[in-house]
């Protein structure tokens, strides 16, 4: 075998989802004992591309090459036969089984189901590469690194040469990222050829040795991490150079609009979501949520907006005029009808936030439905406010009754932060809001929230990417296991200090 | 009568008529083990019942064999293919042309009842009469296969060794699918492909096959179940009204009995004892046409009761009654 | 090792937005419906019977005299209002099967108000009064024999298949007991109600045709038009955002609970007032099945609904015509309503989805 033989190639690959064209005639190349990072925004094709390397996706035109020779991957199946091993972003795990049943699944090497066999290999790649999961353990019962640890060694055991990752930080702690990058050199070390999907520059200059950028599908080149810089590489990411710099003026008339005091909820399975949580929110200033994911944002969020039943603490509201309204113990609709204006944008779009079937018009009726003493809709003003929407945000749909679920992901968030701010509410939460969105959509997003705040709103961010929190917020609150860790002024806050207190409470180590 | 051999008929009963309901139970666990929710099992059950009995019926007039062992083959191979040939109608529509599962089995509930009526109509106009096999099978077919000394030994006798031989292939049934579940390759991958069919899918795991497949053998197996019911309490003739809401209860056990294959041999034969309470046990201030609805309340209570559980090993599959396919967008 | 470059046989796209004009769609539809009739050919030919001639007498024995288009008008008004019922359930995602026991539970409030008020209502005609009554008892029955698997749905979220179908049997197993028992007249029969409480008959049929040609009106307005009908409409896409838009979910499913067991109840009313006179277990006789057919078959469209049910009540009153002129089983209509939703049902596939064949000497050929 050539030195510099690539151990899988693509040439022209070219993936279409109907109208829309996820890859577009991509080429690319990974060798042994490197790792490569997958460059680019989100919904710029990684993801796409990688899965038709496992096999979930077929290429609609292009080739695929395994150590130069032309291969075809079909199924899953093949794309393990040809040594490749993808870890999702979402874990594909069934919850009600052990690692080790997780990670035999698929496997046809033997007849017989031997799990105490499969236990002991699991024991020895753990061991051989320092990682600690019990075979036994149900999946259930696992932290999100756990998981992705199953998901680690299920590809190993397939005896994988090559390992893709998609997002593999996205909900790991910075400690915890350490740790996986660490296992990814001895991999490397190995002989491994490993491919990082991400869009964090700093992981990109930390663990890769080559870079290849998609932007919109296409691709854009490969260079080598030690020449390049992250300005080099955003200009690649985004075709053009824009200024990271997201504007952030100050608000003067600061005043408290809403207090949380000791705010403690459980969920369904009697599991502590937050603990004691207290909390000022200000008009006129954005305060941001950082956090590993499922530290308790979602809860914190929709027990605010009456959706999660409340076990202890209060949740007072001030309003301008002077006053003050609790809001625990309430429904969505006796919050409302009290006169709080609360804006909602969460985190699950369609399923919470959006009737995904129905237009534009019906959507701007979910917060209109009621108005009026006859039993009819009134559908006038909802239209009235769909149009303005459509307009004001540049909503790309084919009409106002076509269904917002057929819309792209950045639309779709239009239409519902065009609804809440429509409001003119006094408190706007937002979860995640540009998830998925592209660069353009996600600064429109931006800019509606400083906006807002400008106009005396209390605007609450949880966000993901401790960058866009530190630039876009004035004060951040970081949520870990549930409970408040620290609030710190975002203009002085560095990473390394919002990424401990998100695995410490109070300088100590959460178990 | 002393209390004893009250409570040891009342049992024997039970096991006859709690046999089918196994049947119909255990078919309908592979299959939603599978994530697919087949409602058509009423309908299922009437084709299995009408065309197993065709099957005995016509091939005792082919070929004028009266072999006790052959009619009990024939029966369940007849039934078995109609299940499954109504479950693959079932499989195309939901898995390959993605139907909506409730609404397909439904649809497969009044096919199959039709299909049932029809087949059993058919034979009795062809024949002039009732369908109705020789005089001798009829008698065989319900009895147990054992000798008679066993069924002889004092109280346990005839409860362990008295019953059709169709209750005991059912506890085969059962256990052979508990084991294949639970010990099997195959049958990990089963469960993978019910409770996670994108991680099975991504796992290497054929979902659709595994899908198609489980359905249609557990559409066979809750066929069986219809043709038990007409050669063990139904006299090998058919009805029209006889299996009438029998495979209901079997997609109502399947929750009852937490989609295991082992509870569902004790939960039939319990509900087999609600069915024939009215006639064995008969209280004077219970009209018996409102003892018959037992059954049905106590479902409904059961429904209730179980869905105040909250373990999560006592769950129905994960995927249960959503379609999967893979590159939707 | 299987290197060979292959794409799939069959591969399937989704169309996108208006890839199909309305022609192909309702071509699509109706094809399925064409096919669905052939296959129904086949059950027919098992009879010894030529199809041709079988369908020919359905056709004329539903349709061919006024006496027959009657008969057959009258077994589509339960199926019409029995999927009008069902149709707010469906929208919600609440699969409510039980609306033969709902349509038996309104039959058996009326006739409890018959028997009981009957003899203050002398007279051979109808008393509208008596009417009123007796429909007021069927739709509060009914309702809430809607209401109690609702209720159980809302609050601890039991699973309403199941639940809606075993009280199918319960209430059925109650009118079996008054049947036999408490209500007999003669020979397990109850007796036939007084002329005050039988529908009056306009154009030939019990005007329980009026009433459901209201209902028509009434529920597409309510579906389309009302707070009620736009709460059910989100709930049936995400429980999630209702509660988020502040719906209050559990009220909302019990009251459409009711509502839809309501209108079977009334069904019920208008079957043994309209057209049985009397009460037995039979009475719903599988309409609340079937009705389901028509309701999601015409995708939950008010006025599509008459035209399905019409075509289904043609399709059972020729399989009667057809059992008693050619002796092939009545079955034969649940044959066809069933092989008539299997191919509607797989049809909306071909609507929504592409097939594209593996191309010959495409680039996915073999270049090896």
């Amino acid at each position: 075998m050539e030195k510099n033989c690539y151990a899988i190639e693509l040439r022209g690959i070219t993936k279409r989802f109907g109208p829309v064209v996820a890859n577009d005639g991509i080429d690319l190349g990974l060798r042994r004992g490197e790792i490569l990072a997958l460059l680019g925004e989100n919904g710029s094709g990684k993801t796409t591309l990688m899965n038709m390397l496992a096999g979930i996706y077929l290429p609609d035109e292009g080739q695929i090459l395994a150590d130069g020779r032309p291969i075809s991957i079909r199924s899953p199946r093949d794309s393990f036969a040809h040594g490749i091993g993808m870890i999702h972003q979402h874990y594909k795990l069934v919850d009600v089984f052990t690692a080790a049943e997780n990670v035999v699944l698929g496997l046809e090497d033997e007849k017989k189901l031997d799990l105490k066999k499969a236990n002991a290999k699991v024991r020895e790649i753990c061991g051989r590469y320092g990682f600690e999961i019990d075979p036994e353990k149900k999946v259930y019962d696992m932290s999100v690194s756990e998981k992705q640890t199953v998901e680690i060694v299920k590809v190993l055991y397939r005896g994988a040469e090559i390992l893709i990752l998609d997002e593999p930080t996205a909900v790991l702690t910075p400690q915890e990222t350490e740790r996986l990058f660490a296992v990814l050199r001895n991999m490397r070390e190995d002989g491994k050829a490993i491919v990082i999907i991400t869009h964090k520059l700093n992981e990109v200059m930390a663990i890769s040795d080559q870079v290849a950028v998609l932007r919109k599908g296409r691709y854009i080149g490969t260079v080598n991490t030690a020449e390049t810089d992250p300005q080099a590489l955003t200009d690649m990411m985004v075709g053009r150079s824009v200024s990271l710099n997201i504007d952030r003026p100050l608000y003067e008339k600061q005043v408290e609009r809403l207090c949380v005091r000791d705010l403690t909820v459980y969920d369904h399975e009697h599991v502590k979501k937050l603990d004691a949580v207290s909390f000022t929110a200000k008009g006129g200033e954005i305060l941001g949520v950082a956090g590993i994911a499922g530290s308790g944002q979602r809860e914190l969020l929709e027990a605010i907006a009456g959706l999660y039943p409340v076990a202890e603490g209060s949740i007072s509201y001030l309003p301008p005029e002077g006053g003050k309204r609790e809001l625990v113990g309430q429904t969505p609709m006796q919050i409302r009808k009290q006169g709080v204006s609360l804006a909602f944008i969460p985190e699950d779009r369609l399923g919470m936030g959006l009737v995904g079937s129905m237009g534009m018009t019906g959507n701007m009726m979910l917060r209109s439905w009621r108005k009026g003493r006859l039993p009819f809709v009134r559908r006038r003003e909802p239209q009235a406010l769909a149009q303005k929407v459509f307009t004001d945000l540049e909503v790309v749909t084919p009409g106002l009754e076509f269904p917002v679920r057929k819309l792209s992901g950045g639309n779709v968030q239009k239409v519902l932060v065009g609804r809440e701010i429509a409001t003119s509410p006094n408190v706007l939460m937002t979860a995640y809001a540009v998830r998925g969105l592209d660069i353009n959509t996600s600064y429109t997003i931006y800019n509606l929230m400083t906006e807002q705040k400008m106009q005396g709103t209390a605007v609450i961010f949880v966000g993901e990417d401790l960058d866009v929190l530190l630039e876009l917020c004035d004060r951040i609150l970081v949520l870990c296991g549930g409970r408040v860790s620290g609030v710190v002024d975002a203009r002085t806050a560095t990473k390394e200090e919002i990424g401990l207190l998100m695995t410490r409470v109070g300088g100590k180590e959460e178990a | 009568m002393n209390v004893v051999d009250t409570i040891i008929l009342l049992l024997i009963a039970a096991i006859a008529y709690g046999t089918p309901l196994l049947f119909g139970t255990l078919g309908e666990i592979l299959t939603e083990k599978s994530g697919n929710l087949n409602l058509g099992v009423e309908g299922i059950m009437f084709m299995g019942g009408a065309i197993g009995l065709g099957g005995m019926f016509y091939f005792e007039k082919l070929t004028g064999i009266s072999s006790y062992p052959l009619s009990v083959l024939v029966a369940i191979l007849a039934a078995f293919l109609a299940g499954a040939l109504a479950s693959l109608i079932f499989s195309f529509l939901t898995i390959t042309l993605r139907t909506n599962q409730n609404v397909t089995g439904l649809a497969l509930a009044i096919f199959g009842t039709g299909v049932g009526q029809f087949a059993g109509e058919m034979m009795r106009i062809r024949v002039g009469g009732y369908v109705s096999l020789s005089l001798e099978l009829k008698n065989a077919l319900p009895a147990s296969p054992f000798p008679q000394f066993l069924q002889d030994v004092p109280y346990v006798g005839k409860l362990l060794f008295g019953n059709s031989i169709f209750f005991y292939l059912g506890i085969l049934a059962a256990v052979g699918m508990h084991l294949f579940l639970k010990k099997s390759r195959k049958g990990l991958y089963l469960r993978a492909v019910g409770e996670n069919p994108a991680t099975a899918d991504s796992a290497g795991i054929s979902v659709t096959r595994y899908k198609y497949l489980a359905t249609i053998i557990g559409g066979g197996i809750s066929a069986v179940g219809g043709v038990v019911y007409i050669i063990t309490t139904a006299g090998c003739t058919w009805n029209n009204e006889g299996l009438s809401g029998v495979g209901w209860l079997a997609v109502a056990l399947v929750i009852f009995c937490l989609w295991r294959p082992l509870s569902a041999i004790w939960g039939s034969v319990l509900f087999g004892a609600l069915m024939i309470l009215y006639m064995r046990l008969q209280l004077s201030f219970i009209p018996t046409e409102l003892y018959k609805i037992l059954p049905y309340v106590v479902t409904v209570i059961v429904l209730i009761i179980s869905s105040l559980r909250n373990n999560k090993e006592k769950q129905p599959p994960a995927g249960l009654g959503l379609a999967y396919f893979r590159e939707d967008r | 090792m299987d290197d060979q470059i292959k794409s799939p046989l069959l591969r399937l796209d989704k169309r996108s937005k208006d890839s199909l004009g309305p022609v192909s769609v309702w071509g699509i539809r109706l094809g399925s419906i064409v096919f669905a009739l052939l296959l129904g050919c086949i059950a027919i030919l098992l009879t010894g019977n030529s199809p041709i001639k079988a369908y020919g007498t359905m056709i004329n024995g539903a349709l061919g005299s006024a006496v027959y288009r009657q008969q057959t008008v009258k077994k589509a008004i339960p199926l019409l209002g029995c999927a009008l019922a069902i149709a707010p359930c469906f929208k919600m995602r609440f699969w409510n099967i039980g609306a033969e026991g709902q349509i038996t539970a309104g039959a058996l409030a009326a006739t409890f108000v018959a028997r009981l008020l009957s003899s203050s209502f002398p007279g051979d005609k109808p008393s509208l009064p008596l009417l009123l009554l007796m429909a007021l008892a069927a739709l509060l029955l009914g309702g809430l024999w809607g209401l109690i698997p609702g209720f159980f749905k809302a609050k601890w979220n039991t699973n309403e298949t199941l639940f809606t179908l075993m009280m199918n049997y319960i209430i059925i197993g109650v009118v079996a007991w008054l049947q036999a028992g408490p209500w007999e007249a003669r020979q397990g029969r109850i007796a036939q109600f007084a002329p005050a409480a039988q529908l009056p008959k306009v154009a030939g049929v019990h005007c329980g045709w009026i009433i459901v040609l209201a209902l028509v009106i009434l529920v597409h307005v309510y579906m389309k038009h009302t707070k009620h009908g736009y709460e059910i409409a989100v709930i049936g896409d995400s429980m999630r955002t209702a509660q988020y838009a502040g719906m209050n979910v559990g009220r909302i499913m019990m009251r459409t609970m009711f509502l839809s067991g309501a209108i079977s109840g009334l069904v019920g009313f208008i079957i043994c007032a309209g057209a049985n006179h009397t009460l037995a277990k039979e009475i719903a006789g599988g309409v609340g099945f079937t009705s389901i057919t028509v309701a999601w078959l015409s995708q939950l469209n008010a006025f599509a609904m008459i035209a399905i049910s019409l075509l289904l009540g043609v399709l059972s009153k020729g399989a009667d015509t057809l059992q008693t002129v050619m002796n092939v089983p009545v079955a034969i209509s649940d044959i066809i309503t069933g092989l008539l939703l299997f191919c509607m049902l797989g049809s909306e596939f071909f609507i929504n989805y592409r097939i594209i064949l593996r191309k010959k000497n495409g680039k996915g050929g073999a270049a090896q």
